[in-house]
């Protein structure tokens, strides 16, 4: 592999913080201040795409910035899984950004300044998480990521988001303090903490009880973003944040930062061999399975539509991490695939709730009968994201669980699989209700109400079109298949899933 | 070269302004201000060129009159002592050009006396800094003291009471420092700092080092505020006038933080210290316990300057700890927060200062959204100290506390690592109350004017606050520069 010295990366993190800056500056002009949103969103989304083609050829991008603590860089590098993640979550920012625009100014919500400055500052963040080529550049932005999204949590400013924002902090400090604390330990144990396929500390001298301690350290640390259950409860608190927050923060950039954490632990900074040697993948599969059964069950009782998707996304996030505890590179392609896959399938939805909320004021699931004769297409884009978090084909939610599954099975644990497809049927039971009661149960309530605004609308019709897109050909934008695919096989234990076998099942 | 004697020229230069600017303010009451800020930006320049000399050439030795030590006295000034010297005089220069307003709205027709006593604290500070010499080194710290306690008696009704218990405490704690160095003095002969380093390991009979080591460490602890000898200072820094906690704050406690490492690591050796005798064991210990202490007890206070008060114990613990665990990182991060904190705690005292200057209030349940509206680029600058005191990157706190975890995680000890972790957690708790309270609309705040305008305080206020704060971000994200350039050539020898 040739490595390229390229600042492209740097780019990508620090476009959408000279955003922030002029988006500040621009307070009193709300149409400039959105223009920056949107410029720095696509800047930020070419630069990500442009690294693409340099990877696909095989060579790694990378960067020193300067030196950020003695002995440690602020260093950003571009590998697969940094890079899969990049493109899922600067590409969804363009739609959220054209969205959380339709929606702020639909509800003529105050402080629209400080939420689009916090906005691209968090993107900032996750973009320095994606890139971040060692663990001390990763718990940089993953800590600038739990501030900058403090104030999009309590935007509303009520006593309910003010102490759902102290509940996130409480939760999401302390588990950046726990993980600045095991990486101390691992600076102190290796004097290395640069991320490499085989792990950090493989080889390293340390008692098996060090090693698990150390590892609940780093899981913890991660696992609170990931909303592992029992370190979920801020995440349902949380959906006090505007809809727009939900669907990128909650569903995508924050959330998957951590679970984007915990696979960079798995597998680079673990490794796959430390992992099965010393046993500890069986913590991780047993809470990340937990996790998937007991958030579905929950998701059940909850009536508020937000707060059932929260749920939903607690179970989904699990899935990924399940798929890369099974320390199989099938599981794990799986896994990363899901991570783009209930990336757009749960923006959809969240996207569809916050439209519903702009036009009815509504957020409970009993109160939506018939709305989906006013509002077609919207509902039919929350029937579309739906059916591909049941992971029905052709959807892309059926391709990820597809090859998650196939990793079950040819792992040495393959009764793991029937959680999947548990988990499967009560997706099914908890979302397709929803899309009953919209389309099949008449009502006179809405009679008045029609589509949201076109730059809501929009949005949500690409998001439900890209599951559809990624279901069908998975290869097809970005590469983002064959970039997942990198992950598992520079690690050296992926069964190669032909793509185009893949396409086929979909259809 | 005249540059040379840039050693002596700094605390003669202050020693000079202060004499001046007195008796011609008496004259002249304007002209007081100018001459002070002059005497002060004197001693920033020679301390700033002064460690891009010592950095260049290498430790500086100067003798006072051509004396040669240990007969004569000694100024030596090293990287870590250009260093020190130069947060004291950075502070210093700017708070200065802060006070002009802020003192004429607080202690009208006091200033001539106040900008006086203020060039004598810095003085005698930098003296304290400089000196190679132990006896010295108590004369500028009775200097800077007796100075200390009159900057904290001019401020509101109860600040001379505060004061005096301050002086009670501090001569204490003076008296401590002087009887352990009679008890050197009468053990090896010498007052000179280095001719001790030599002399020390060769005594065969210890018991009257210790005594005096135990004596100078109390003396300087309480001067340092080290828990639990700290109780002068929630009232002196509560009472004193804002610029009177902004000059005290960030360096006063620090110098002696200096002069605690000097005297443990340079006159006696780390080995002796933290081996031999377990010195450093206690200090670590004490300070963890004050780390936490001082975070509780700020959590309770609801006077914002009270509860910054208490926020320096727990800071000054964080030095502490970092001296404490003499190894190399913890000497990084108990000196890289010296000057972080020293940072911190200006941004933080002159935010008090603003608000106290637009609203005459330090009681943080009227703290309200107004005040934000109102000082925007104040409150700007508190968000930013205070993240960084609990501890966010990129600003300079994170990195602080990430040498000291790396020090204790390296030293094996976890229950540091525990405090720390835990204290950030506290600072957390009593700096976003107070974000809360400036950045969310209450309904329930009626008094709540809905056009309020931005009228921020002027701009020689302004300025000094955002450069503090702006400096908050910027040493956070070049600490490594600083690591590595500065303090580990001060790293002392014989720390493994």
């Amino acid at each position: 592999m040739n490595y390229n010295y390229s600042l492209i990366p740097f780019y990508a993190v620090i476009v959408s913080l000279v955003g922030a800056i002029l988006i500040l500056i621009s307070s009193r002009k709300p149409n400039l201040r959105e223009f920056w949103t949107i410029s720095a969103a696509i800047i930020k989304f070419i630069l990500v795409f442009s690294l693409v083609p340099e990877f696909l050829k095989g060579n790694s991008v990378e960067c020193e910035i300067i030196s950020i603590a003695s002995g440690v860089s602020l260093a950003f590098r571009v590998d697969g899984l940094g890079l899969f993640f990049a493109i899922v979550a600067s590409g969804l920012w363009i739609l959220t950004s054209f969205y959380s625009i339709g929606y702020m100014r639909g509800l003529s919500e105050h402080k629209q300044t400080r939420y689009f400055a916090s906005f691209a500052i968090a993107l900032s963040a996750t973009m320095g998480v994606a890139f971040a080529a060692n663990l001390v550049t990763f718990v940089f932005f993953y800590e600038i990521l739990t501030i900058s999204t403090y104030p999009l949590v309590i935007h509303k400013e009520t006593p309910e988001a003010i102490s759902a924002g102290r509940k996130y902090l409480a939760y999401t400090l302390s588990a950046g303090v726990i993980l600045i604390i095991a990486i101390a330990w691992i600076f102190v144990l290796t004097g290395n903490v640069e991320f490499n396929a085989n792990g950090i500390l493989k080889g390293v001298n340390i008692s098996s009880a060090q090693l698990t301690i150390l590892f609940i350290l780093l899981i913890i640390g991660t696992g609170v973003k990931a909303a592992i259950i029992p370190l979920h409860s801020w995440l349902p608190t949380a959906m006090v944040a505007p809809t727009p927050v939900s669907a990128l923060l909650h569903a995508v950039a924050v959330v998957k930062a951590g679970v984007f954490g915990v696979l960079r632990i798995v597998v680079y900074v673990m490794g796959f061999d430390l992992l099965k040697t010393s046993g500890l993948w069986i913590i991780l599969a047993t809470f990340s399975a937990a996790t998937i059964v007991i958030a579905s069950l929950i998701a059940f009782s909850q009536d508020n539509l937000k707060k059932r998707l929260a749920y939903s996304t607690i179970a989904h996030l699990s899935y990924i991490i399940l798929g890369a505890s099974l320390l199989n590179g099938t599981a794990l392609l799986g896994g990363i695939l899901h991570l783009a896959a209930h990336a757009t399938l749960k923006i959809t939805l969240f996207f569809v709730a916050g439209a519903i909320y702009v036009k009815t004021h509504i957020e409970n699931i009993s109160e939506l009968d018939g709305i989906g004769y006013q509002m077609p297409l919207t509902m039919g884009a929350f029937a579309i994201g739906a059916l591909g978090l049941a992971g029905i084909p052709p959807l892309n939610g059926f391709i990820s669980k597809f090859i998650l599954i196939n990793g079950t099975l040819s792992s040495a644990h393959s009764a793991i699989v029937l959680i999947y497809l548990l988990s499967g049927l009560l997706n099914a039971g908890y979302f397709f209700p929803i899309v009953y009661r919209a389309f099949f149960i008449k009502s006179e309530r809405f009679t008045k109400i029609r589509e949201v605004s076109l730059f809501m609308l929009i949005p949500i019709l690409i998001t439900a079109g890209l599951s559809l897109l990624l279901g069908l050909f998975p290869d097809l934008l970005f590469n983002l298949f064959h970039i997942a695919q990198n992950v598992s096989s520079e690690i050296g234990k992926s069964i190669i899933v032909d793509v185009n076998k893949i396409s086929g099942a979909g259809l | 070269m005249i540059f040379q004697h840039f050693p002596i020229v700094i605390p003669i230069s202050l020693l000079l302004g202060a004499m001046i600017s007195a008796p011609v303010g008496i004259w002249k009451r304007k002209l007081t201000y100018p001459i002070a800020l002059f005497a002060s930006f004197v001693a920033f320049f020679f301390s700033s060129a002064g460690l891009i000399y010592v950095l260049n050439t290498g430790t500086h030795h100067y003798y006072l009159g051509n004396w040669i030590p240990p007969i004569g006295i000694e100024y030596v000034v090293d990287p870590l002592s250009a260093f020190v010297v130069l947060i004291v005089n950075g502070i210093g220069f700017f708070v200065m050009i802060y006070s002009h307003r802020s003192l004429a709205k607080e202690i009208p027709g006091k200033e001539v006396p106040f900008h006086a006593v203020v060039l004598l604290f810095l003085a005698g500070l930098s003296g304290m800094v400089v000196t190679g010499d132990l006896f010295n080194l108590y004369v500028f710290l009775e200097i800077a003291s007796l100075s200390a306690y009159a900057l904290v008696s001019v401020g509101e009704k109860r600040a001379p009471v505060a004061a005096f218990r301050y002086l009670l405490l501090g001569t204490i704690g003076a008296s401590f420092y002087l009887l352990g160095l009679g008890f050197l003095y009468l053990d090896t002969g010498s007052l000179n700092m280095l001719d001790n380093a030599k002399i020390i390991p060769l005594l065969e009979e210890r018991g009257l080092i210790i005594i005096s080591l135990t004596l100078m460490l109390v003396g300087i602890g309480l001067k340092m505020a080290m828990f639990p000898m700290h109780l002068w200072l929630p009232d002196a820094y509560s009472y004193a006038p804002s610029v009177g906690s902004a000059y005290l704050a960030p360096i006063a406690t620090k110098v002696s933080a200096y002069v605690m490492i000097r005297i443990l690591f340079t006159v006696f050796h780390t080995e002796f210290v933290s081996e031999y005798y377990n010195f450093t064991d206690v200090i670590a210990w004490l300070s963890a316990v004050g780390i936490l202490w001082g975070s509780i007890m700020a959590i309770a206070q609801s006077d914002y300057k009270r509860m910054l008060a208490y926020s320096s114990v727990s800071q000054i613990g964080y030095i502490g700890l970092g001296i404490g665990l003499a190894n190399p990182l913890g000497f990084i991060g108990a000196v890289l927060h010296i000057l972080n904190h020293a940072l911190m705690k200006a941004t933080l005292f002159l935010v008090n200062g603003n608000i106290f200057y637009r609203f005459g209030i330090t009681s943080i349940p009227m703290f309200d959204e107004n005040l934000r509206k109102k000082l925007p680029y104040t409150s700007a600058a508190f968000t930013i100290a205070a993240l960084s005191m609990i501890g966010i990157p990129p600003t300079a706190g994170f990195f602080s506390k990430w040498y000291l975890v790396l020090a204790s995680v390296d030293k094996n000890n976890w229950i540091f690592v525990v405090v720390i972790g835990l204290s950030s957690l506290l600072n957390l708790i009593y700096f976003f109350r107070i974000i809360e309270k400036l950045y969310i609309t209450r309904k329930s705040n009626l008094t709540l004017d809905e056009e309020t305008k931005m009228n921020e305080v002027p701009i020689s206020m302004l300025v000094p606050t955002l450069l503090f704060a702006i400096l908050v971000i910027g040493f956070g994200v070049f600490n490594a520069y600083i690591v590595d350039y500065i303090i580990k050539l001060a790293i002392p020898d014989g720390m493994i």
